[in-house]
């Protein structure tokens, strides 16, 4: 704007600025980050419920314990379709930014339908565990644990009826910018949930198991 | 959502790649779900084997736990050292010491608490 | 729980407080003034006007002013609760004076609820996103539509606490609900959840305007705009929305903790079945601390800029200025345990926590010093922010320095919970946070509605303040060395009476002072035109908010200035000055404007309805509005057309006319000086 910039023997002559700065980011840079920042913020509730699960891991108040509990080839099964239906999720992406419809919609079907059978397995076994006596009013231990767990199948369930508005968004309107923007925003939600499905198997599931 | 785009500030959206070939990026999820499914039975089998040191277990499974979300990050997630990418390590490093302050500290905490106050049924006995 | 299939779950009409006259006529007076207001704006036809400007607005000016009015208006609800207090501990010496403590006890919650949360962070919120969109060049924040709902949950928390009074009532826990009081066993009535609902929708609210300004601060700056060349009130906006995201999720997770026991008999922090009560003071302050921060970096920020303004200098230590408050932000998550020394942690979590506790002093210190030198050598103007900053500088030094007092543990062990205590953080809190909020309301209100408040009646009320929190707050740093517990309803100490007697001259006094900028505001607004701000410049300002009309219009800058140092606009004010010449027109072009949405207002609604339902167990109730915000949201992600184009005919006509006004105000006033 100003042609004649006049010295005024400030400005930056080190660059400690960094580089020179262009401008406002593109919009799909600032949507993207924006929920990056919100990602973020979901970890730091999940590392709440994780705190609360290490302090009151002892506190079972004479029920049963994680080892007496936990069925490690359900977990297995919950980890690959959780883990599977990442990848899909990843081809799915692919196939949206080649704008090919038709794999789009089969990798997100697939997606949908591992994480359907993801939930129909924690279903199963939070009802298990109630109906044996083992629900979450029992013990510290166990609210701490259908809390941790359940919020992170809580997720999941948005997390699906997301990805169904979202087949359903490109099926009307097609590849267009802004559904394109809430689709890589799906899918950072989409990988970070299995991400910290890792820390649960991990330090829920197979430490409470080894103990 | 064209190269242009991408290159211009010098920085990439969270979640973006750079690559537009379908075959490369096809082979890095390939990959990425490779190596997760390694440590994700590796994992597995340390918690239920004999074959290892017992008190090596929990220590075993963490490191195999980072080093997945590692995976995770890298190749689904394409977060990387990336100079582009520095925006989006810097917020995640942010989050995870946020994470690390909250849960450790509260550990740290909460174990010198319990050792120093008797348990609550004790105090409401106390009280009857 | 779930035994109650009655179709509105445990409300009955023994919910209304007939039985108690002062929630009672309080409700309905409150309740007859906003009919009067509805039936005026309705009958006076305003009501089109306020539905597309405002309420559906997605500006981030207009959604600030909502905010900075909301945070007024609860500041009113929220010190009728102070002065209650304070008649009740003047005359409640060995008599229960005239509020029974189940009452009392409520009434103290309430106000520290309602300050904390719909005073203090609606305003810096609202000063925030008023001025760093300006600030930084730019046209509006990272997520127009989502700010505006973000305003809107978080008045539907302000409207739940305020229905508790007259709809059942608000807990008696205090401003944080220590269990096991607030489990159901302890709290079986409706009050703990009106407070918990109400948080947890608010806190979303203001999650999503953390997300906002973070990412407006780091992605959406103009051209040439550098971190190093932002102006000091973004960095701060940058650190508090960062800690607010950092922070208020463990907020969020907490209180979700305290309700799955209360609604569904989990046993997170009950007596029984292993439940830890230690947990939630723990977790709660690991939101509560970095909380104080983010209402205090703001204000901060506020000081920086009138400070530098009315000195007619740079800020001075422009790069320490940015460390200390990014330091200030990373150590305030480290020193969350000073709450709760006494909870038994032991010596070594106490000496730790203690120390980081004094050394976060440090750049609060740098930062105050800066102030001082920035004023060292300049032309200082004694204008009503200035008198503000003054005025924050000795009471928050003040504030602060017993604040570190309390920050030694074994000190702490005798004035935990005392009245010092109380003091203490209303010294901060008021010294601090409240005077940045009054400076940051009087030094850019010409910029947000284009005429300056009146300065005569802006300084009376100054005093008034300074005097009132002084009067009312240094005795009750006395009582509470005298031993003074918190929160007490009544007591039968001799020796504490007369300086609670002064604490509530002290608090009529602030009345005084809240009475005068009522004045101010409603002088100012007859007198408009006599104060009008021609130049959009009334105070010779030094950062790019000041180079827009006042108000600006919808898109801000015609031309998204290029920025190439630090004090954007006093160097273009200085260039134009040494070219003998403002600088030419630029290119006008099209200009894209997000578009209003009525999403933030109907999510709001929605989730009123839910807020309420969950409070009072009508489930089905609870379903229609979950259901009905997730429709909401669909309709919004159907929309088509996003934007609208201000066309550049319309653009050059509006920034015509500010250039001609600007000019015509500068060659009348000679050459500026």
């Amino acid at each position: 704007m100003t042609d004649a910039t006049l010295a005024l023997g400030h400005g930056d002559p080190h660059l400690l600025g960094g580089r020179p700065h262009e401008g406002p980011a593109s919009k799909r840079i600032v949507t993207a980050y924006g929920f990056w920042i919100f990602l973020l913020s979901d970890i730091v509730i999940f590392s709440c419920f994780f705190a609360a699960y290490a302090v009151l891991l002892g506190q079972t108040a004479g029920g049963p314990s994680g080892a007496e509990l936990f069925d490690l080839r359900s977990v297995a099964a919950e980890t690959a379709f959780l883990l599977l239906s990442s990848f899909t999720c990843g081809l799915a992406m692919i196939a949206a930014d080649v704008r090919d419809a038709r794999w789009f919609h089969l990798g997100m079907a697939v997606t949908c339908l591992l994480g359907l059978g993801f939930l129909a397995l924690e279903f199963r076994e939070f009802a298990a565990l109630v109906s044996r006596g083992a629900g979450p009013t029992r013990s510290a231990f166990l609210s701490a644990f259908f809390t941790l767990v359940g919020c992170h199948g809580a997720h999941v369930s948005a997390g699906i009826l997301w990805l169904l508005t979202m087949m359903a968004q490109v099926f009307a309107k097609g590849f267009r910018a802004d559904i394109m923007r809430r689709l890589l925003c799906f899918a950072l939600f989409w990988h970070v949930l299995d991400i910290i499905w890792v820390a649960i198997f991990s330090v829920v599931y197979l430490l409470g198991s080894a103990a | 959502m064209s190269e242009s785009d991408l290159h211009r500030s010098g920085d990439l959206a969270p979640g973006d790649e750079e690559e537009v070939r379908i075959g490369p990026r096809l082979l890095v999820y390939a990959v990425g779900l490779g190596l997760a499914i390694l440590l994700t039975a590796t994992s597995f089998f340390i918690a239920g084997t004999n074959l290892v040191w017992q008190p090596s277990i929990p220590v075993a499974i963490v490191v195999l736990a980072i080093a997945q979300m590692g995976v995770h990050l890298v190749f689904f997630l394409h977060i990387t050292t990336d100079p582009d990418n520095t925006n989006n390590i810097m917020a995640l490093a942010f989050g995870l010491l946020i994470v690390f302050l909250v849960v450790g500290g509260s550990l740290w905490i909460m174990s010198h608490l319990n050792q120093n106050m008797p348990p609550m049924d004790q105090i409401m006995q106390m009280q009857r | 729980m779930f035994g109650e299939l009655t179709l509105f779950g445990k409300l009955t009409w023994a919910a209304i407080p007939f039985d108690q006259p002062i929630p009672l006529i309080a409700g309905a007076v409150v309740l007859v003034a906003i009919l009067a207001v509805l039936a005026w704006v309705v009958i006076a036809g305003h009501l089109p006007y306020l539905w597309r400007e405002w309420i559906t607005s997605v500006d981030h000016k207009r959604i600030g002013v909502m905010y900075v009015l909301l945070a007024s208006v609860m500041l009113l609800r929220g010190f009728s609760d102070a002065i209650m207090m304070r008649a009740q501990q003047a005359v409640a010496f060995q008599s229960q004076g005239y509020l029974p403590p189940e009452h009392y006890n409520q009434i103290f919650s309430a106000h520290g609820t309602i300050m904390i949360f719909f005073v203090a962070m609606p305003f810096v919120i609202g000063l925030m996103n008023i001025v760093v969109p300006l600030q930084l060049g730019v046209r509006d924040v990272a997520f127009p539509t989502l700010n505006s709902v973000g305003f809107w949950l978080t008045a539907t928390g302000a409207l739940l606490v305020n229905v508790s009074l007259v709809v059942g009532e608000f807990a008696r826990t205090g401003w944080l609900p220590y269990p096991p009081l607030s489990e159901l066993t302890y709290s079986p009535g409706v009050g703990v959840d009106y407070y918990v609902w109400s948080l947890e929708i608010s806190g979303v609210g203001t999650l999503v305007a953390g997300i906002n300004l973070v990412t407006t601060v780091l992605k959406l700056r103009t051209k040439g705009m550098t971190y190093l060349r932002m102006p000091v009130f973004c960095w701060t906006t940058l650190a508090s929305n960062l800690l607010i995201i950092a922070a208020f999720p463990i907020l969020t997770a907490t209180l979700a903790m305290l309700i799955l026991d209360r609604y569904f008999g989990f046993h997170f922090f009950t007596n029984e079945a292993g439940g830890n009560v230690m947990m939630f003071m723990n977790l709660i302050w690991a939101w509560g601390h970095p909380e104080v921060y983010i209402l205090v970096l703001p204000a901060f920020g506020v000081f920086s800029e009138v400070v530098s303004t009315f000195s007619g200098k740079p800020l001075f230590g422009y790069r320490s200025m940015v460390i200390a408050t990014m330091a200030i932000c990373i150590i305030s998550f480290m020193v969350w345990l000073h709450h709760f020394f006494t909870m038994g942690a032991g010596p070594e979590v106490n000496a730790i926590f203690g120390i980081a506790s004094m050394i976060i002093a440090v750049p609060t210190g740098v930062k105050i010093y800066n102030w001082l030198f920035t004023m060292y050598g300049g032309r200082v103007r004694f204008t009503t922010p200035m008198m503000w900053s003054i005025g924050f500088m000795v009471t928050f030094i003040i504030g602060g320095l017993t604040g570190v007092l309390v920050a030694v543990p074994p000190a702490d062990f005798l004035l935990h919970n005392s009245l010092f205590l109380v003091a203490h953080f209303h010294n901060v809190i008021i010294g601090g946070v409240l005077f940045g909020a009054f400076a940051g309301y009087t030094y850019w209100f010409p910029k947000a509605f284009g005429f300056r408040l009146r300065e005569s009646w802006g300084k009376a009320a100054f005093w008034l303040w300074l005097i009132g929190f002084y009067v009312s707050f240094m005795p009750l740093y006395a009582v509470g060395m005298l031993g003074m517990t918190r929160r007490m309803q009544h007591y039968d100490v001799a020796e504490w009476r007369p300086w609670l007697m002064v604490a509530g001259v002290g608090a009529v006094v602030v009345l005084a002072a809240i009475i005068c900028q009522i004045i101010q505001l409603v002088v100012s607004i007859r007198d408009r035109e006599e104060l009008r701000d021609v130049t959009g410049d009334p105070w010779d300002g030094r950062s790019l908010e000041w180079a827009t009309a006042s108000p600006p219009p919808a898109f801000n800058f015609a031309f998204m200035p290029d920025v190439t140092g630090l004090d954007a606009y006093w160097r273009m004010k200085t260039q134009a000055r040494l070219l003998g010449a403002e600088p030419g027109e630029p290119d006008y072009k099209d200009i894209e404007m997000p578009r209003n949405s009525p999403t933030g207002f109907v999510c709001a609604f929605f989730a009123t309805i839910m807020g309420f339902a969950l409070i009072w167990h009508i489930w089905w109730m609870v379903a229609l509005g979950g259901v009905g915000a997730f429709a909401t949201f669909v309709v919004f992600a159907w929309r088509d057309h996003d934007e609208y184009i201000i066309p550049a005919a319309e653009v050059a006509r509006v920034d015509r006319a500010n250039r001609e006004a600007r000019r015509a105000a500068v060659s009348l006033a000679g050459s500026p000086s």
